[in-house]
């Protein structure tokens, strides 16, 4: 049985409290002090933290917004990974497995579980402690790599996915970029913002259907 | 393996082939007709509501087929060894469950040109054989567009297309597709409101000379009742389309426009969960199907007359299993089945406009384009070794944010990476400025790209997976690049920011896209293809194959023209086949 992880984030990435004008501008509320701790799935509480580290590297907080650790982008990389997706159930994994070219796609037989166990243990343990400077130049150092690959791909989708899978929290991500969130219907908006930007306070989907929505990776987690 | 009682006619896939094939013979024919589905039930518009997440469908695919069961395996030449297609890398290839890809699919609905039927004997009339690229392997599809014409229309009017008629009975009409072969009839439906990229795109176009017009569009611009009564709502614009269920109907599905008439009927019958693995036959004769359900129980269902209707490639593959042919060898030309793999070249250039494009509102289809380059490219293509071409498209497709962010879209020079802060502060001021061209043409056949069994790789079941065999040409690379010249030109015309320049130089990779076709081909000869002109197996008369396996060649988008044969097929069957059954001639 393995061991119950958990990770303390800062309250300020969980509440929602960073909020964004209609215009797009970024706006810190009252900012709660204090520490939540978050239960992981599959990472190890010190992996954890040099997946916050990395991905944070990757998609920084700074004055055009907020960063995947704000987002808790590794909440949704941990949840993605603990689902049928880290073991390969949506992947053809039949042997040989042999190196090809890139429209093939990834041929090689680790599993995202895998290739994440064996990627933070490259980055190092004392990734975390390492300055910013430091960390991208072990980043830049895998950056053709599987690994390097995935961790990008998926700090994007914990950055602006639905926050019903772990990240895009307080929809920080969508209010950034301007996103609606699956909004049901523009038909009434289409053609009459030409060239203009249309902006409204983005919405989950659960919140659009007035009903939960269970994430894919929970529904086959039984 | 347990046998089940015969029907008259058993239908292999719940796609739009299949769907159209039962929905004809079911209210048109007292025959029983029992449609295998190897998915799930079509579960209702609620459901399409929960599938407007990006992750969980667009993502990890959950609505279509899981790639764990094996895909295809592909390989540039003869020569060299294949690799599987692990997983998705873009679009989903398939559909699975009742509605098939015409479930998931983005709506773009052009027709293919008079000429696209005729291809081999026309480019020999036109060019001469000696002028064209070497190891050509068009072949005529066998139909004419006299005989197509009426299925185009049919299709259009059960889906309801938008669009604007540029040649209505050899009237051309401007503000349609002028260069479109000869139309019966408008289109059922207007076009679509045009945002702002489509209708910077039309303006500047028709400024250079073009003649622009709203691309055709099988989601609905307005509510429709199709002519067999079946009603749907206009499309909400909602951005979550091409690789999207619809959550209101309005873009065109067999869930949609075909189950509501056939499920009515007491002669049709759907099982759901029957994965087709073989078609059994004696004889020249199909005597039925073997398939297996989810429990991994096998049955065997007998039946009159077998349609194939599944996707394109696992047709081929299906008859490839049930050694109804003999497969076809690169090497000295004989053999029927695997020939003419073919697919959609694209093409199509991505740059940057300096107003935001409130990119997450659209529709697949929602689009204006020019026809200019459609069909031939005429002496000014052939002196650059570009012969045919296609339709140049701006579209608002919708778009959401994984997807735009994944790709990292910024113009070039604003970064040196494509991570860390400086690409993070550019991504996000370009994300919604972002635009794209898309070319949809010509695919010619050549005699080295083709499918047959791999010899490694299984699926789930044990059976051999597809290989294809597919390599792009010389000539395709330069009618790619013929087009992409224009799109520059008008891309730059339009003050776009970040356009491409010169020509592309490295030739694709060359692995299978969803416009996927070929390998079981219609044609004129049984020594040069496998289905007659009808989509009636040559030597195995109660056997029907409807799908994309049956294009000699491609053109533009599939959908259409899977459509319209599927339309002609089902005529040929219960106007002739049915009252003298029979190999038709």
């Amino acid at each position: 049985m393995k061991r119950r992880e958990f990770i303390e984030l800062s309250a300020k990435s969980l509440g929602g409290l960073l909020i964004y004008s209609l215009a797009g501008e970024p706006i810190m509320l009252n900012a709660r002090e204090g520490t939540v701790q978050v239960p992981l799935r599959f990472f190890t509480e010190q992996e954890a933290k040099v997946v916050v580290a990395a991905c944070e590297r990757i998609f920084p907080a700074d004055e055009s917004g907020p960063g995947a650790t704000q987002a808790n982008a590794m909440v949704y990389i941990d949840r993605q990974l603990a689902g049928p997706y880290g073991t390969d159930k949506y992947r053809y994994t039949q042997e040989p497995f042999v190196e090809s070219v890139p429209g093939h796609g990834y041929q090689g037989k680790e599993n995202p579980q895998e290739t994440y166990r064996a990627g933070i243990q490259k980055l190092g343990a004392d990734f975390v402690e390492l300055d910013g400077a430091k960390q991208d130049e072990r980043l830049k150092a895998m950056e053709k790599s599987h690994f390097f690959q995935l961790l990008r791909q998926h700090t994007i989708e914990g950055m602006f996915s639905d926050p019903m899978h772990g990240g895009n929290a307080g929809m920080v991500g969508w209010q950034m970029i301007g996103y609606p969130g699956p909004q049901m219907s523009y038909r009434a908006m289409l053609g009459k913002y030409n060239g203009t930007a249309y902006r409204t306070k983005p919405q989950s989907l659960s919140e659009i259907l007035g009903s939960p929505v269970k994430p894919w990776e929970d529904e086959e987690r039984g | 393996m347990q046998t089940l009682k015969k029907v008259d006619v058993v239908i292999v896939g719940g796609g739009w082939a299949g769907m159209i094939m039962a929905k004809e013979i079911a209210t048109r024919t007292s025959l029983s007709v029992l449609l295998l589905e190897r998915g799930g039930p079509y579960q209702g518009l609620a459901a399409n509501h929960d599938a407007k997440d990006e992750v969980d469908t667009y993502v990890r695919h959950r609505h279509t087929e899981n790639a764990a069961d094996g895909l295809v395996t592909h390989r540039r030449t003869p020569q060299s060894r294949a690799n599987p297609i692990r997983e998705f890398v873009g679009l989903p290839f398939q559909g699975t469950g009742m509605g098939g890809s015409g479930d998931h699919w983005g709506g773009t609905s052009p027709r293919w040109t008079p000429e696209s039927f005729k291809i081999a004997t026309h480019l020999k009339e036109l060019h001469g054989a000696s002028k064209l690229p070497p190891n050509l392997a068009n072949q005529d599809f066998g139909v004419t567009w006299e005989e197509i014409e009426p299925c185009y229309m049919r299709a259009e009017e059960m889906m309801g297309t938008c669009g604007k008629a540029g040649n209505l009975n050899g009237k051309k009409i401007e503000g349609g597709n002028v260069f479109e072969g000869p139309r019966s009839k408008e289109f059922p439906s207007p076009p679509h409101t045009m945002p702002y990229f489509p209708l910077l795109f039309a303006k500047t176009a028709k400024e250079m000379g073009y003649h622009p017009f709203p691309m055709p569009s099988s989601t609905l611009s307005q509510d429709y009742t199709s002519p067999d009564g079946v009603s749907s709502k206009g499309c909400v614009y909602c951005g979550h389309c091409s690789g999207y269920p619809c959550h209101v109907g309005a873009k065109a599905s067999p869930n949609f426009r075909l189950l509501p008439i056939v499920e009515k009927k007491k002669n049709f019958k759907v099982q759901t969960h029957a994965n087709v693995r073989r078609v059994v036959h004696k004889d020249g004769k199909a005597v039925g199907v073997t398939y297996l359900d989810q429990s991994g129980n096998e049955f065997m269902q007998p039946a009159e007359t077998v349609v194939l209707a599944a996707w394109g490639l696992n047709n081929t593959r299906l008859l490839m299993l049930s050694k109804t042919d003999e497969q076809y060898d690169p090497v000295t030309g004989k053999g029927q089945l695997g020939r003419n793999l073919t697919y959609n070249m694209g093409g199509g250039i991505s740059f940057f406009l300096d107003k935001p494009q409130n990119n997450f509102m659209g529709a697949g289809g929602l689009a204006m384009g020019i026809g200019e380059m459609l069909g031939d490219l005429g002496d000014e293509g052939a002196k650059e070794g570009a012969f045919r071409g296609g339709i140049v498209f701006a579209y608002n497709q919708g778009g959401s944010p994984v997807l735009a962010f994944g790709n990292g879209h910024i113009p070039p020079g604003q970064a040196h990476s494509n991570w860390g802060a400086e690409w993070k502060d550019a991504a996000i001021k370009w994300n919604e400025r972002y635009v794209s061209f898309l070319n949809t043409g010509n695919c010619f056949a050549y005699s080295h790209n083709y499918v047959d069994l791999d010899p490694t790789y299984k699926d789930k079941w044990g059976d051999p997976l597809l290989r294809c065999t597919y390599d792009s040409t010389d000539a395709d690379l330069k009618q790619i690049n013929y087009i992409r010249k224009k799109n520059i030109e008008i891309a730059k015309a339009m003050g776009g920011i970040g356009v491409p320049s010169g020509p592309i130089q490295g030739r694709g990779p060359g692995s299978p896209s969803p416009h996927t076709h070929g390998g079981a081909i219609m044609g004129l000869s049984p020594e040069t293809s496998v289905l007659n002109r009808y989509l009636q197996h040559w030597k195995i008369p109660n056997l029907w194959v409807l799908g994309a396996n049956a294009f000699p060649q491609a053109d533009e988008h599939t959908t259409m023209t899977v459509l319209g044969l599927a339309y002609w097929a089902s005529d040929a069957f219960i106007g002739r086949y049915v009252k003298r059954p029979g190999a038709l001639s």
